[in-house]
């Protein structure tokens, strides 16, 4: 109690003489850099998510054959989530005496929980605005049937018993997705209108789809509600299942505002460590004279711990202000670049702030403090006598224990946060070392330039332990912004390359082998870019390795719908770009009508299958039985036709199937595609347009996050290094006052210091973009699984900006001194 | 009369480990003080002066031989349990001052008196500085004064405690000889007042001499002055 009230005292008389402001300013920049970006990660990562939580119409979607208890909703309401209902109906629509069986989709007047319905005026004609559902009495068809009935907007309709008016020509639903489940065209009606159609009897076809959307705790909670009581035959639906190519871009774009958060961390962490070590060498001499007239190891420790903890608090409650004034800022400037207004900001980020920021300090700064109790009390007589040597485990246990935690914590995957732990632990040990080799090398080669540069040499190789543990901390500060740069450039040229603007935008399958030369020449023929034509055979999976699939238990409820479905196969000579092998080999010219399939890596994951394993399929009756020959890894992004079971050709090429393809038409052109749908009526046409918006929709909002992340980030991570720089202050200012006593003018004072600091930060640099390359490299290909491309800017950009930076910095940190006579800094110990 | 010693050093050896091996700096010192005596420690720099200082003191540990501070025996405490009994019992005086610099006059002053835990460690600060001459520059920080002054912040400081022994390493070092003078008056003046015992280290012959006793320290060997 006595060291406390004491500890506040003297925090209190230190804070009147300015002697903490380094310390607090570093602290205070680094808890606003990490919660910073913390509020800015969770904004948008929530944003993303209710963006790509659209291709549900909801956040949560719960399927089912038989109609869901009621309970579901009232449950749902009274957590206060939204809930809507969609009954889909196979039924026959009527326009005089022409009929077309559709898909007819009852939504009550909540739907869509998330994005719009975009509604037209004509067949496959542009969007003339969104609508959410239809009010009774009216019908938007969508333009397939609209185009077999030749029906147009203002006509009327019939379905069941009821008479409906089309008001509008159903474009797209949210929840349309890219699975050709449905081959029918559909159309929304409102559910108040479904009774007087009359057409759910009993015994009828229906499917339902029960909708909730709201705050994602709630939406988490009430998932783990329903995941306990929903029956046997009702599915829970996400995002992930919904959209594998948003799933991807949200993975990659979440995983990057990871990496971002971590490289706070990390920033924080190296001006933390900064400031803790000016901190101790400015109280060297205090604590050793309080040893002398009285105070205990004990006691000297609990004050500096007592100050410690006190500064810790203002600078978490200070930073955190400032974090979160500047992301505020940040989204309010960028405000016409964002489509949707950012949810608000929620308080995890500032507990993760002040966990991670108090963490940092019990790792970072306990350590020299713990050395700085051991300061023996003949300091005062003897100067040359510092702290006795630390403890190894003492001096790095905390701090490593503290990043390992942490990385663990933002990571969330053991294996990764493993490679990222020990990636750091073995970069900084180089740091050292390569700082260790440079210091030595630079100092050999002062005798070749003048004396400021002499001057600022000498005094890294003198200072050597102090210029290396500089090296590190800058190297390690530059680094983790280099490597920011380096990955947020392969995801971005990732994402751009993934979706080029000619991406297939309409699939076309059900193409009768026959009509499928002429389907393809009509394609040409109106000028769309056609992708490749696949066949399509229809086959149930019977038998894995001699069992029956119904022996078979899932732990994954893919898998049992993978065995217990009929599923669409196809053979093909070639292996598509956007398909890489992992395992095994392609099918070489020797194979051709061999029983090989090639399976993709959600297939092997969801059964659990190898290479070389044995399936047995039902095609059309016939018994087929194949050898896993390879596995291959699917780029759903790349919007193309693919398909989970590739089998080698000449095999299946005279069992009855039908062929599909995807097209690019310019601006989704409907006059061409009614045509089409009139002259091959048997081809099913799916229009992906409203898809590709929506990916293309998500992926701006993950670019966006991924640069305004990587801006603030790499702004704060200035600031904290410039925090950093300004630690090393004390170490030069007593040396350029001597110096300028004995004779050196000013000019040449500063020069000698900026070439210190150029030196330092050139070399810091230096190792930072050798270590951000690798580290990039192994970013992007095994944790983003987009492409590296080396670049050689990063060296010049690492080498150049750190020497600039460090010396720009250390210049601004001791011009103050500078100005000052010389007789004030000797003066002052 | 032993009850009289207030210092007492016996078969005090220091050694320290040199590349040539080890390097003896105080030998075979045998060394009595008696409570309120005044005793000057002087010898040519690298004596050993300051060595044998810190062993007293109980800042520094022998390596052969002990050291009765107040009837207690140093070398038989830990270094909080010196530093516990330096608090109760000794003040010093150092060349170089050793004033917080973060701290104000008073604030420094107040320090070993809230280590102790003392409730009116500002009042006694305050006398202790009216006492020195200072109390007008009781709100000063250490940069803001000049050498004189921060040695009598720093002997303000020293007696503030009332200690049995004063510790004084070359106080007048750093001074101008006026300066010096009149932080020596300061000194002995306090320590006749107070009843304090005073060891001092120096190498200026004259400061030595208005001490009772001398000793000379040469090679790390003490003996008896003229």
């Amino acid at each position: 109690m006595r060291a406390l009230t004491l500890a506040v005292r003297l925090l209190a008389r230190e804070w009147r003489s300015g002697e903490l402001g380094v310390l607090l300013l570093a602290l205070v920049v680094a808890v606003a850099a990490l919660t910073g970006v913390g509020f800015l990660v969770d904004r948008i990562e929530r944003s993303v998510a209710m963006r790509a939580n659209e291709v549900l119409a909801a956040d949560l979607r719960l399927q089912s054959q038989s109609l869901p208890a009621a309970d579901y909703e009232r449950e749902a309401r009274v957590r206060g989530l939204a809930t809507a209902r969609v009954t889909t109906v196979l039924s026959v629509v009527y326009q005089g005496e022409r009929s077309q069986l559709a898909n007819v989709r009852a939504v009550t007047p909540d739907y869509p929980l998330r994005g719009r319905v975009s509604v037209g005026r004509e067949a496959f004609g542009a969007a003339t605005g969104t609508a959410g559902a239809p009010a009774p009495g009216e019908a938007w068809p969508d333009s397939k049937l609209l185009a077999a009935l030749g029906l147009h907007v203002g006509d009327e309709l019939s379905l069941g018993a009821a008479r409906l008016k089309v008001t509008r020509v159903l474009l797209n639903r949210p929840d349309e997705g890219g699975a050709f489940g449905d081959l029918a065209p559909s159309m929304l009606i409102a559910a108040a209108d479904l009774p007087a159609t009359r057409l759910l009897q009993p015994g009828s076809r229906a499917a339902y789809a029960v909708l909730f959307a709201g705050q994602p705790q709630s939406v988490a909670a009430f998932r783990t509600w329903l995941e306990a009581r929903k029956q046997t035959g009702e599915r829970l639906r996400d995002v992930s299942e919904a959209s594998p190519q948003i799933q991807t871009a949200i993975d990659r774009a979440g995983r990057f505002l990871g990496l971002a958060s971590l490289v706070a961390v990390l920033l924080c962490a190296v001006a933390v460590a900064m400031a803790a070590r000016r901190y101790v060498q400015r109280h060297l001499d205090s604590v050793a004279l309080m040893k002398t007239i009285g105070a205990t190891s004990g006691f000297t420790l609990a004050v500096s711990l007592a100050q410690l903890f006190v500064i810790a608090i203002a600078a978490v409650l200070l930073g955190s202000l400032a974090g979160f004034a500047a992301q505020e800022w940040l989204l309010r400037a960028l405000r016409g670049l964002l489509d949707a207004d950012l949810p608000p900001a929620g308080f995890a980020p500032l507990l993760l702030g002040m966990v991670t920021a108090l963490a940092l300090l019990a790792g970072f700064a306990l350590p020299p403090l713990m050395q700085l109790a051991r300061v023996p009390a003949i300091r005062v007589l003897r100067r040359d006598v510092g702290a006795p040597a630390p403890i190894l485990w003492l001096a790095f246990g905390p701090a490593v224990a503290a990043i390992v935690l942490l990385v663990f914590w933002v990571l969330r995957d053991p294996k990764l946060a493993g490679g990222f732990a020990v990636g750091l632990a073995l970069f900084v040990g180089l740091l050292a070392l390569a700082g260790y080799v440079m210091v030595r090398i630079a100092g050999s080669l002062r005798g070749g330039v003048g004396v400021s540069w002499r001057y600022g040499i000498a005094n890294l190789a003198r200072r050597r332990a102090a210029s290396i543990v500089q090296i590190v901390a800058f190297g390690l500060g530059i680094m983790v912004l280099l490597l920011l740069a380096v990955v947020r450039n392969d995801l971005l040229a990732d994402w751009r390359r993934s979706l080029p603007s000619d991406l297939p935008n309409f699939f076309f399958i059900n193409i009768p082998k026959e009509e499928r030369t002429a389907f393809m020449q009509y394609l040409q023929e109106r000028g769309a870019r056609s992708s490749r034509a696949l066949p399509m055979i229809r086959a149930r999976l019977t038998e894995v390795n001699g069992r029956s699939v119904k022996d078979l238990r899932f732990t994954d409820p893919r898998g049992e719908g993978f065995a217990q479905r009929d599923q669409n196969i196809t053979w093909q000579d070639e292996l598509g770009s956007d398909n890489s092998l992992v395992a095994g080999r392609w099918w070489t010219p020797a194979d051709h009508g061999r029983a090989l399939v090639s399976i993709s890596t959600e297939y092997r994951d969801s059964l659990g299958l190898k290479l070389g394993d044995r399936m047995v399929f039902d095609v059309a009756g016939e018994t087929l039985e194949a050898e896993v020959a390879s596995i291959r890894k699917i780029k759903w992004d790349s919007f193309q036709p693919n398909f989970f079971l590739v089998f080698a050709p000449g095999l299946l090429d005279d069992v009855a199937g039908t062929w599909m393809t995807s097209a690019y038409f310019a601006g989704g052109d409907g006059r061409i595609v009614t045509e089409l749908v009139r002259r091959f009526p048997s081809v099913s046409v799916f229009d992906l347009g409203e898809l590709l918006n929506q990916v293309r929709s998500v992926i701006d909002q993950a670019v966006f996050a991924v640069q305004s992340v990587f801006a603030f980030t790499l702004f704060a991570g200035l600031v904290v290094l410039l925090a950093a720089v300004q630690s090393t202050r004390d170490e030069r200012r007593y040396e350029s006052a001597m110096l300028r006593t004995l004779g050196a003018s000013r000019k040449v004072v500063t020069l000698g210091i900026v070439a210190e600091f150029v030196v330092l930060g050139a070399l810091a640099g230096l190792l930072a973009a050798s270590g951000a390359s690798l580290a990039g490299w192994a970013l992007a290909e095994q944790v983003l699984n987009v492409t590296y491309v080396a670049d050689a800017r990063v060296w010049l950009i690492g080498t150049l900006g750190g020497g600039a930076l460090v010396a720009i910095s250390g210049w601004l940190a001791t011009r103050g001194v500078l100005r000052q006579p010389p007789a004030t800094t000797l003066r002052a110990p | 009369m032993n009850t009289d010693i207030v210092l007492e050093a016996i078969a005090l050896d220091k050694e320290v480990n040199s590349p040539d091996g080890p390097l003896a700096i105080v030998r075979e010192v045998n060394f009595r003080v008696h409570a309120g005596e005044s005793v000057a420690i002087v010898g040519a720099s690298g004596a050993g002066k300051s060595t044998l200082l810190a062993l007293l003191a109980g800042l520094d540990v022998p390596t052969r031989g002990k050291v009765l501070l107040a009837g207690r025996d140093l070398t038989q405490l830990d270094e909080d349990g010196r530093a516990r009994l330096r608090a109760e019992r000794v003040g010093f005086v150092f060349q170089s001052f050793h004033l917080v610099q973060a701290l104000t006059a008073l604030e420094n002053v107040m320090l070993p008196l809230e280590l102790a835990g003392r409730a009116d460690a500002r009042s006694a600060a305050r006398v202790a500085l009216e006492h020195v001459g200072l109390g007008a520059r009781t709100g000063h920080y250490p940069r803001q004064l000049s050498g004189g002054e921060q040695q009598r912040v720093a002997i303000a400081r020293a007696f503030v405690t009332r200690p049995a022994v004063l510790f004084a390493d070359e106080p007048t070092g750093n001074l101008d000889t006026a300066t010096g003078g009149r932080i020596a008056d300061l000194l002995f003046e306090l320590n006749a007042t107070a009843h304090t015992t005073l060891v001092l280290v120096t190498h200026d012959r004259t400061l030595a001499a208005r001490c009772a006793r001398m000793w000379v320290m040469d090679a790390g060997r003490l003996a008896p002055g003229a």
